[in-house]
C-alpha cells in the first residue's frame, strides 16, 4: 500500500523520531512511503486562536499538496492535525472546496488507527520491556473516536506492559490546547498537574501518546518535577526492535 | 483581563479547589451510573436534540400557541423583551399585589437579569430558598455553578457562614445545618405573598410549565403564596406534553446523576374554585434577552437548545480548576462561554470563548448534543475578525509572521535551520516558568529524510 507521511510540523522539528518510527513501522508492515516536501502547517493553531483566513490559506495548501499524491492513504502521527484535517470543510462557503476538504480527509488516518482499522494490524512486531500507560490525546478521541487502536497495539508489544491511569483516568485533557497553554498557562497547568500526578502514581517507566503537542506538554511538566518517567510517542514505541 | 486575574484568585484558593474537585467528580461519576440506566442513551440524546431544533425552527408558532393555552388555562403571560422589562414586570406584579415578602426558588434566568438587586430597589428583598442559592445569598455572593449553585464551597464554610448569618451553635453535620436553613425558611414561606420561579419546560400543546428540584422549596414557592411568577426563557418550550419524556430521562441524569430529581412540579395555569390549593394568580414572563439574536444565526441557534443541566460544567478541566466565579457570568463553564458573549455582548466576554483547552468532553457530556467547540471556535473567529477585546497586536503579528512563513516550505525548512543551529531559545516565558520546553530535535524530520531516510527501504517495498 502506498502512504504518503502527513508529518505535522511538530513532530517534523520537534520529535522526528515519532515520525522516523512512523515511517519505518510502516515500511515494516509492506507500505511504500513518501513524504511530500512541501508540506508545513496543517493551519491548526490559526484555526484554533480565530484566524480563520489564515487557517483557510494553509488548508487549501494542504488540500492541494496531498490531492497531487496517488498515495491510497495519507497518514499523519498525529490525532490533532488529522482532526484539523477532518474539519476543514467547515472553512469554506465554497462547495467545491468543500467537496475537496472531504476527499483528503477520507484519505487521512492517524497512526493507530491506519495500522488497526486500515491495514488490519494489531502486532507490529515491536519489542519495548518497560510498563507503559496511554494518554489519550482530546481530538483523537473524542473528535475521532480513536480509543480502543492505540491500546491494542501497545498490549502487542513483548515485553511492554500497559496499565490504565486511575482516575481521572487517560482520558482527562492534558491541558495544553493550542495557544491556551501559554494564554493561561496557570490554569494549563493546574490541569497537567492533575495529569502529571497520576501518571507518576501509575508507577510506570513512560506515559505513551499519539501527539506530539500532549507529549511536549507532559513531558515538560514531568522533567520539571524532575520525575524519572518518560514521554514516547506511539509510534517511537511501535518501531521499536530487540 | 478580568478572567484571567479571577482564574489565577481561583487557582491560590485551596478551600475552593478541593470543593470543586470533590464536587464535580462525584456528580462525573453519579452522571455516568445514571446513565447506564438507559438502554438507548445516544438515540435519546439525538432524540431530544430533533425536538429542539423542531421548536427553534418555529419558536414563534410553539411560544404563541403555549401561551394561549396558558392563559385560557388563567395564567397570564406577560413578554420581556431584555432584562430591564423583565425586571419592571415582575416588579410591578409585586408591587401590585402589595408583596412585602416574596420567596424565591432556583432560577437562572432571575440571576441573568439581576431580578433581586431590582426588586430591592423597590424595596422589596426576595428569600432564596433554594439551598444553595440560600447559602450564596447568605455570603452575599452569586452562584457558581447554574444546577449546584455554592458548589464552591465547602461544609466548614457553610457552618461558619450559618454561624455566623442563623446565629446557631456551630456544626458541620450536615443535617444540623440543612435542619437550621429549613427552620429560617419555613417562616418566610409561611409569610410569603408572592413566589417566583424559573421554569425547566413549557409545553405547547397544554400551556403547561414543568419544574425540576429536589428540596420542595420550589413546590413550595408555587403553591405556598397567593401569587406565583415563573420566569422563563424562550427557549424552554417545548411542543408536546409528551416530549417530557426524553427531557426527564436526560436532565436530571446528566444534570445530578439522579434518574428522576424528588419533585417533578407541573403547573398548568391557576386554580379553578374556590375551595382548591394553589395561587390566585399565575404569571409567566418570557424573556428574550438576547435571545432571539442567538436564533437569527445558523450557527449559534443550537446553543437555544440547552437544558441548563450543568454536565459540560462538571466535565470541563477548566472549570473544574478554577470554578464558575472567574467566567464573570451567570452562566459560567463551556456553554457559559457560549452563552455569555452571544447574550450580553462579545466585547464583555472576549475571553470566554478562548478559556477551554477544546477538549471536547462539554460536547461527549451534552445531552442535547450542542457542539460546544465548535461555538467556542466560531466565537473566537468573531472575536479577531471583529477586533473585538483586548487588541493582540502581537498575536497578529505573529499569525501573519507564521502564515507567511507556512506557505514558504523551504523557507520554513531554512528558518528553522537557522533557529537549529543559532540555538535560539523563543521567547516562551508563559510555558518555560511551569514547564520544561524540549529542545529542536537536531536534525528535523525532512532533515532525516533527506539525509537517507527517503532511501531506505521496507521488506517487500
Amino acid at each position: 500500500m502506498r502512504v504518503s507521511l502527513f508529518v505535522t510540523c511538530l513532530a517534523d522539528q520537534l520529535w522526528p523520531s515519532a515520525a522516523v518510527g512512523a515511517v519505518e513501522v510502516l515500511r515494516r508492515l509492506g507500505c511504500s512511503v513518501e513524504f511530500d516536501e512541501r508540506q508545513t502547517c496543517c493551519g491548526q493553531p490559526a484555526f484554533n486562536t480565530g484566524y480563520r483566513p489564515a487557517a483557510r490559506a494553509l488548508a487549501r495548501r494542504q488540500i492541494e499538496i496531498f490531492e497531487s499524491s496517488a498515495a491510497d492513504a495519507i497518514v499523519s502521527p498525529s490525532g490533532s492535525c488529522t482532526a484539523m484535517v477532518h474539519h476543514y470543510d467547515q472553512l469554506f462557503d465554497d462547495a467545491s472546496w468543500r467537496a475537496r476538504a472531504r476527499g483528503v480527509a477520507e484519505r487521512t488516518y492517524e497512526l493507530s488507527s491506519f495500522l488497526v482499522n486500515r491495514l488490519g494490524v494489531e502486532d507490529v512486531g515491536a519489542t519495548f520491556s518497560a510498563r507503559l500507560t496511554w494518554h489519550d490525546a482530546c481530538h483523537s478521541l473524542r473528535d475521532l473516536g480513536i480509543k480502543h487502536e492505540p491500546r491494542r497495539l501497545l498490549r502487542h508489544v513483548k515485553g511492554a506492559e500497559l496499565v490504565e491511569l486511575p482516575p481521572p483516568g487517560a482520558e482527562a485533557c492534558c491541558g495544553f490546547g493550542g495557544t491556551f497553554s501559554v494564554k493561561y498557562p496557570e490554569i494549563s497547568v493546574a490541569i497537567l498537574d492533575e495529569k502529571v500526578d497520576v501518571i507518576e502514581r501509575a508507577g510506570v517507566d513512560a506515559v505513551v501518546s499519539g501527539d506530539v503537542s500532549c507529549l511536549m506538554q507532559i513531558a515538560g511538566r514531568l522533567s520539571r518535577r524532575g520525575s524519572t518517567v518518560r514521554a514516547l510517542h506511539i509510534a517511537e514505541v511501535l518501531a521499536s526492535r530487540p | 483581563m478580568t478572567f484571567e486575574r479571577d482564574a489565577r484568585t481561583a487557582l491560590a484558593d485551596g478551600q475552593l479547589r478541593s470543593a470543586l474537585r470533590h464536587a464535580t467528580t462525584l456528580f462525573g461519576e453519579r452522571r455516568r451510573s445514571a446513565l447506564a440506566t438507559v438502554p438507548d442513551w445516544e438515540g435519546a440524546r439525538d432524540r431530544a436534540r430533533a425536538i429542539k431544533d423542531e421548536t427553534l425552527e418555529h419558536l414563534d408558532r410553539y411560544l404563541e400557541e403555549f401561551a394561549a393555552n396558558a392563559e385560557r388555562a388563567g395564567a397570564c403571560v406577560h413578554w420581556a423583551r431584555d432584562a430591564a422589562e423583565a425586571c419592571d414586570i415582575i416588579g410591578g406584579i409585586a408591587e401590585r399585589r402589595g408583596a412585602r415578602t416574596v420567596v424565591k426558588s432556583k432560577s437562572m434566568a432571575s440571576e441573568e437579569i439581576h431580578l433581586n438587586a431590582a426588586l430591592a430597589r423597590r424595596g422589596i428583598e426576595p428569600v432564596e430558598t433554594d439551598l444553595g442559592e440560600y447559602i450564596v445569598q447568605l455570603a452575599g455572593e452569586t452562584p457558581s455553578h447554574i444546577v449546584v449553585p455554592a458548589i464552591h464551597k465547602t461544609r466548614a464554610q457553610i457552618a461558619a457562614l450559618f454561624a455566623e448569618k442563623l446565629g446557631i451553635a456551630p456544626s458541620d453535620d450536615v443535617t444540623t445545618l440543612a435542619a437550621a436553613a429549613r427552620q429560617a425558611l419555613r417562616r418566610r414561606f409561611a409569610e410569603a405573598d408572592l413566589g417566583i420561579s424559573g421554569v425547566n419546560f413549557a409545553v405547547a400543546e397544554t400551556g403547561t410549565i414543568l419544574i425540576l428540584e429536589n428540596e420542595g422549596n420550589a413546590r413550595l414557592t408555587t403553591s405556598l403564596p397567593r401569587t406565583h411568577v415563573a420566569l422563563m426563557g424562550i427557549e424552554k418550550v417545548i411542543p408536546r406534553f409528551a416530549d417530557l419524556e426524553v427531557f426527564l430521562k436526560l436532565l436530571p441524569r446528566s444534570g445530578t446523576g439522579q434518574v428522576l430529581t424528588a419533585y417533578q412540579s407541573l403547573i398548568t395555569g391557576t386554580k379553578r374554585r374556590l375551595q382548591d390549593e394553589g395561587p390566585e394568580e399565575l404569571h409567566i414572563v418570557v424573556l428574550d434577552n438576547g435571545r432571539s439574536r442567538m436564533l437569527a444565526s445558523p450557527v449559534t441557534r443550537q446553543a437555544l437548545a440547552c437544558i441548563r443541566c450543568g454536565a459540560c460544567l462538571n466535565a470541563c478541566p477548566v472549570y473544574r480548576q478554577i470554578g464558575g466565579h472567574a467566567y464573570g457570568s451567570v452562566y459560567p463553564g463551556p456553554i457559559g462561554a457560549v452563552l455569555s458573549p452571544q447574550l450580553f455582548g462579545l466585547a464583555r466576554s472576549a475571553a470566554l470563548p478562548y478559556a477551554s483547552t477544546l477538549c471536547g468532553a462539554c460536547r461527549d457530556v451534552c445531552p442535547v448534543k450542542i457542539d460546544i467547540p465548535a461555538l467556542l471556535l466560531h466565537l473566537r473567529a468573531q472575536v479577531v475578525a471583529g477586533r473585538v477585546g483586548e487588541p493582540r497586536s502581537l498575536e497578529r503579528l505573529a499569525f501573519r509572521i507564521y502564515t507567511a512563513v507556512m506557505v514558504r516550505p523551504r523557507l520554513f525548512a531554512w528558518l528553522m535551520r537557522a533557529v537549529r543551529s543559532l540555538r535560539i531559545m523563543p521567547p516562551l516565558g508563559a510555558w518555560t516558568k511551569w514547564r520544561d520546553l524540549r529542545p529542536l530535535a537536531p536534525q528535523s524530520f525532512r532533515e532525516l529524510w533527506q539525509a537517507g531516510l527517503r532511501d531506505q527501504r521496507g521488506p517487500d517495498a
